[in-house]
This record gives C-alpha cells, structure tokens and sequence, in this order.
C-alpha cells in the first residue's frame, strides 16, 4: 500500500495502529425534547500504539472503557475526537469504498460466543458472509476457503452445514475466529475473547490465538479483565481506569514494578492458584466503588479510591500520561520521570 | 465408599452421603449429582470447584432442598446437619432450616435480590420469620448487619432499593442477609464471579473477617481456583456430577492426584513463564450430562486412562490422610509443571 505515511519518526519496530487523544462520549438525553444534559465519558483521551505482530493486553474493571476502545478503534462507534492511524492511514477521515477497504484489515472477536452468531446462520454462512460482502469469492470458491479457515482454527470442515446451537462455547468461539480470519486481516481486536469459557477450555482457545499469530504475523488488541491471562498472551499491556489509560509497559515491568497505584492495587488483588502465596500475600484492599463514568472526579480520576491520595493536588489537578522511563507510561502525579 | 464410612462418625458438623440428583427433562435425563459424599467440621471453609455443568450448584441446592421438582429429584442419598437429615424433613420443618441454619448466597445479587422491596425489608423479614423480633428490633439487627459488611450510614440505606447499591454493595447486603440470623453453614454460590477484582477483593476480606469473627463454617462453590487457595482450607473437586478429588487445600494444589485436578492447574498460566510458553490444554469438552458414561465421567479426555477406565467407575480412595481420589491411575498421575 502506498498511502501516505504519518509521523514515522521510530526507528524501532513498525507501527502498525497509532492512536492519538481518542474520545468517545456517549451523550445523555433527558425529556420530551430529548435535551443534551451530559456525556458518558466512556473513552476520555487515550493514546498508544501497536506495533507490528506483538500482543497488546488492555486490562480494567467493567465500565471502564476498554471494550468502548477497541469498538472505536475498528469504528463501529465514530470517536467523538482524536484519530486512529492504521497503518499510516486517519482511519476517521475514511469513507465509504476507502473505510471498507481498511476494515478487511481490522477485525474483531467477541466476548459472547452465544450472542455474537447469528442462530439462523449455518457455519457456511456466518465464515462466508465477509468473503461475500466484499466480493471476494464465487460460491464454490467461498465453501473451498470456508473449510480451510475451519481447518485452521481446529474445527472438522463437514461441519459447515450445522448451525451455531450445535455447538459448544469454545467451538463457537472458533467460528467466530474463523470469521475474523476470512479476510486475511493484519489487527485483531480480541474483545474478552476468552471470559465466557470454561477454564478447560480457556488455555485451548489461547494457544490458538498464539499458534495463528505466529503462522499468519497476527497483531492482537487482547482486551480482558483476566490479569494472569493477559500477562500469558500479551507482550505489553495497558491498564485503563475510568475511561483514561494509568499505565502502559512491557508486561515484564507492568507485573514486577507497576508504578501507578491502580495499577499495584489491581495486581494485589487477583488471587492467586497457589495456597502457600495466598497466605502471606498483602492485599491492597481498595475502598468503594468505581465513580460513575458520566460524572467523573475532579482532578486524577483514581483520587476517590487512591491509598497515596494527595489533597491539593490529586484532586484539582488531572495528571499528564508521560514516559517515566523508556517505554514505560504512566499518569500520576507521585510518578516522576526517573 | 468403604474408606469413607470407616471414618465417618456422628460429630461431624455436617455429612453429605451419596448425594444424588438427577432432571427428568425432555431430552432425557440429567444425570447432575451422582452419588457424593463428604464430611465437614465447625469452623471449615470448604472450598467446591468445578466447570459450568458439573454439578456444584446442583449440589448445594439439593442440600438447601430448593430444586424444582419436578424435573428435578433427589433420588438417593442423606444430608445430615448436625446428625439430622435434611432431605427427610417436611416442607414445614425444612422452612425453618434454611437462613436460620443452613443459608445461602448466590452468584447474581441482581436477580436474588427482590428490586420492588428494599433492601431493609428483605433483610428485617428474615429475622422476624425466624427469630420472632419485633419490627424495631429487626431494624436495629437490619442496621447492625450492614455495618458489619462496612456499607457506611446503614440505617439510611436500609430503606434503598437494590437498584441503589452498586454491585458489590448488593452482595454485601446479600452476605449481611445471608448471617443474619447466625448460621452454622453459609453456602456461597459463586458469590464474586460477577464482581470485578477489586470489588472481589474487597468481599473475600470481608467473608475472613467474618468467618474469623463469627465462627461459622462456609461452602464456597466457584471455578475460580484462585479465590479457592486464597479462602478455603479443604477443597471438592467436581466432575460431571462427580466429586472427583477431596482433601486439604495446600494437599491438592502441592500433589494433585486426579488427572483433571491436574490438568486444571497446569492449564492456569504462571507469572514465571517465559514468552511463547504453551499453556497446557485438556483436550476435548465436558460431557453432557444427558446419560450417564460407563465408566470414569472423565475417562475419554484422560490422557491416562487405560481400558478399565471406560467400563467400570473409579470410587474414593485415600491416597494420604484426609486426602481422596476416584481415580484407577492415580498412582501414575503427576503435576504438570
């Protein structure tokens, strides 16, 4: 592809999704007129890159805008500000034929395998509906890519004529996958992927995804909640709080060194397989609850919950996402740069 | 059983003997609890784990004698509580078990949590039922209860609807509903599943602190073998309907001897794997529990099982003291690393 290239000034690695301040709101409306009285700040200012055939991880608590993030970023929501470079191309500035033709290349797994198929569907059908929407294959042809993409994610190619109620969670979840193959697409956003699994099942759909990306030079958003699982599968990882990224890293230095209090908090907090470790483990123990993301804090959005809370300063002033060492972001006001 | 009877006695707290219960559906039979039997003592955490399906909650709720029947029945087995069987009791009698001695929690405080009451109404109704108080004592126990699970000004939130409690305040206002008329038994059903790590975090210190003060004894079911390690002091392994695997927490997780106790701990990554690490994956799925397999339930994704496997049922077997495993291989089986 030719296109036009933006802001290439890395020398490292190629990156492959660059995206700048991304917003989105969602307003809210109240009575007959249907008056605008505010916005939930679902995604509030984020801004990272992907490089080329790597894991990002994108961890947080529900409601705290990862999922709205990776929607945006494949626009099936238009971001409300910012921009999503793909590949050197404003993703928002495309249009029509263009922005299809930018979508084969982006594609998306979902958190329910249930809900995400359409029943009325055959197999066939839901792994050959990309292939036909963009006009790729003839019939026969779409059956002869049809089994092979069902080769590759490990399911029998003669099942293609079943429909998904046949099948259980982590089949479903390879048809999904399957779909998301058709086109031959360079960014696969994983949108939970794995949460709604049986454990037995978890590592199996895992190793896949790790098998495809190294067979086809996959690059993965992996959103999920599941911290153990996102330290297996990504090479870095993003920790998002109340619509805003905390922190980004290396997953190394994320796991051993998480500077940003949320951050600590978060990893103290997920039990551990290992009755030896839980016994003298320390929990951060955070008090309340997530704030609501239509009326967020003052100042850092994380004050209301911080442990190492400064008045004066948290709560008035919102800290900036800066590099504290190389390759290590963070936003909090007791992090400096070192 | 042999090796189970022989150490069973009337002290225990409670005694759960081929417990079995099965769905006349449609489609045929499920065959969900099939023939469980273990012991528990004052002040245990029993921690029960197992996939979607195998029978955990099923299992609880036929205790709690609070399965649909039909399709549901339990067709064999004794639930003794303190030496009486529950599941001889009337409906009568048993009314006056549940919340009172044997209490229960559950996964969804949304749905267990009637949204047209509030949430002190729920509370206070249970301590009048079973303890005969006053509406003004209720309400000063009601207050007195949320306290203790920490939502702060209680006496005001007592008159809130459960839409007005975030998601964790409404598993506490479970838990509080739950203790409040000092049960020996709270069984906890998957209580943080639906709750983000945090929050998580915060109940499971919730649930020690109380446990520490209170003295109960707790059945913890998840899948959530972290939640277990951290919590439980014993811990059930279930398996299409089966228990499994049974003994001391730090027992199992050391030197499981099931191969789907230790499949599933090896298939749970590790903090110090290197990258590109393949995780470890029992092949196949869990069965369905539509007819019941000859045989070891686990036997056809078993990558021990040998031909006795497929035809003739393993049963509890000590392999150490305390320590159960229905298992023909188990001497072979060994910790994935």
């Amino acid at each position: 592809m030719t296109a036009p290239t933006v802001a290439t000034q890395t020398e490292e690695p190629e990156v492959i999704l660059r995206v700048r301040n991304l917003k989105k709101y969602f307003p809210i409306r109240r009575g007959v007129f249907q008056r605008h009285v505010g916005d939930v700040k679902a995604v509030d200012d984020v801004s990272f890159d992907v490089y080329k055939g790597e894991t990002l991880g994108l961890v947080g608590e529900s409601g705290c805008g990862k999922t709205t993030t990776g929607r945006t970023i494949i626009r099936l929501y238009d971001p409300t500000a910012g921009s999503v470079y793909f590949q050197g191309r404003d993703m928002a500035e495309l249009k029509g034929k263009e922005l299809r033709a930018m979508r084969r290349k982006m594609q998306m797994i979902f958190q329910d395998p249930y809900a995400s198929l359409n029943p009325r569907m055959s197999v066939l059908g839901i792994v050959g509906e990309p292939l036909e929407i963009h006009h790729i294959a003839n019939r026969s042809e779409r059956k002869e890519r049809v089994a092979e993409l069902l080769k590759l994610v490990g399911l029998n190619p003669a099942f293609m004529n079943r429909y998904p109620h046949e099948f259980s969670g982590g089949q479903r979840q390879r048809i999904g996958l399957a779909r998301a193959l058709a086109l031959n697409p360079d960014l696969i956003i994983c949108d939970e992927p794995i949460s709604a699994l049986d454990v037995s099942i978890q590592a199996q759909v895992v190793n896949l995804l790790e098998e495809l990306q190294e067979q086809l030079g996959l690059t993965y958003i992996f959103i999920a909640h599941d911290l153990s699982m996102v330290r297996h599968i990504s090479k870095r990882v993003a920790v998002m709080y109340l619509g805003k990224i905390v922190e980004l890293t290396d997953r190394d230095t994320l796991y051993t060194n998480p500077l940003h209090p949320y951050t600590q908090a978060l990893l103290s907090a997920v039990p551990v397989p290992d009755p030896f470790i839980e016994e003298t483990r320390k929990r951060i123990i955070l008090k309340g609850d997530l704030p609501s993301p239509a009326n967020p804090p003052s100042g850092c959005n994380f004050h209301t919950r911080c442990p190492v809370f400064q008045k004066g300063l948290c709560d008035v002033q919102d800290p900036e996402f800066i590099e504290v060492e190389p390759g290590h972001f963070c936003a909090c006001h007791l992090v400096k740069p070192q | 059983m042999s090796a189970y009877e022989a150490q069973s006695s009337s002290e225990h707290l409670l005694e759960v003997k081929n417990l079995t219960t099965r769905f006349y559906t449609e489609d045929g039979v499920v065959y969900a609890v099939n023939g469980i039997s273990y012991t528990m003592d004052e002040g245990d955490t029993l921690g029960v784990v197992g996939e979607s399906g195998c029978g955990k909650s099923v299992h609880a709720l036929s205790m709690m004698r609070l399965i649909p029947i039909p399709p549901g029945k339990i067709e064999a087995g004794e639930v003794l509580l303190r030496g009486r069987d529950l599941l001889k009791l009337s409906e009568e009698e048993m009314r006056h078990v549940r919340g009172a001695q044997l209490a229960m929690i559950f996964q969804d405080p949304m749905t267990s949590l009637n949204p047209v009451l509030t949430v002190g109404f729920q509370i206070m109704e249970a301590l009048k039922l079973h303890q005969g108080m006053s509406d003004h004592e209720a309400r000063a126990r009601a207050t007195e209860l949320l306290e203790m699970v920490g939502i702060p000004e209680a006496s005001l939130r007592l008159d809130d609807y459960p839409h007005q409690f975030s998601g964790g305040m409404r598993q506490r206002a479970m838990i509080a509903m739950g203790l409040s008329c000092n049960p020996m038994i709270l069984i906890a059903d998957e209580p943080t599943t639906a709750l983000d790590v945090t929050i998580q975090a915060q109940i499971m210190d919730l649930v020690k602190r109380l446990r520490d003060k209170l003295g109960m004894a707790i059945i913890w079911i998840t899948h959530d073998l972290g939640v277990v390690a951290g919590l439980a002091q014993r811990v059930n392994v279930m398996y299409a309907g089966s228990l499994i695997e049974t003994g001391p927490v730090k027992e199992i997780y050391g030197n499981p001897h099931h191969p789907y106790t230790a499949g599933l701990l090896g298939s749970l990554p590790r903090p110090d794997d290197p990258p590109g690490t393949k995780l470890f994956s029992i092949k196949g799925e869990p069965p369905d529990l539509l007819g019941l397999p000859k045989g070891c339930p686990f036997a056809p994704r078993c990558t021990y099982a040998v031909e006795r496997c497929f035809h003739e049922a393993p049963t509890l077997e000590p392999t150490e003291p305390g320590h159960l495993v229905a298992c023909w291989e188990k001497e072979r089986v060994e910790k994935i690393q």
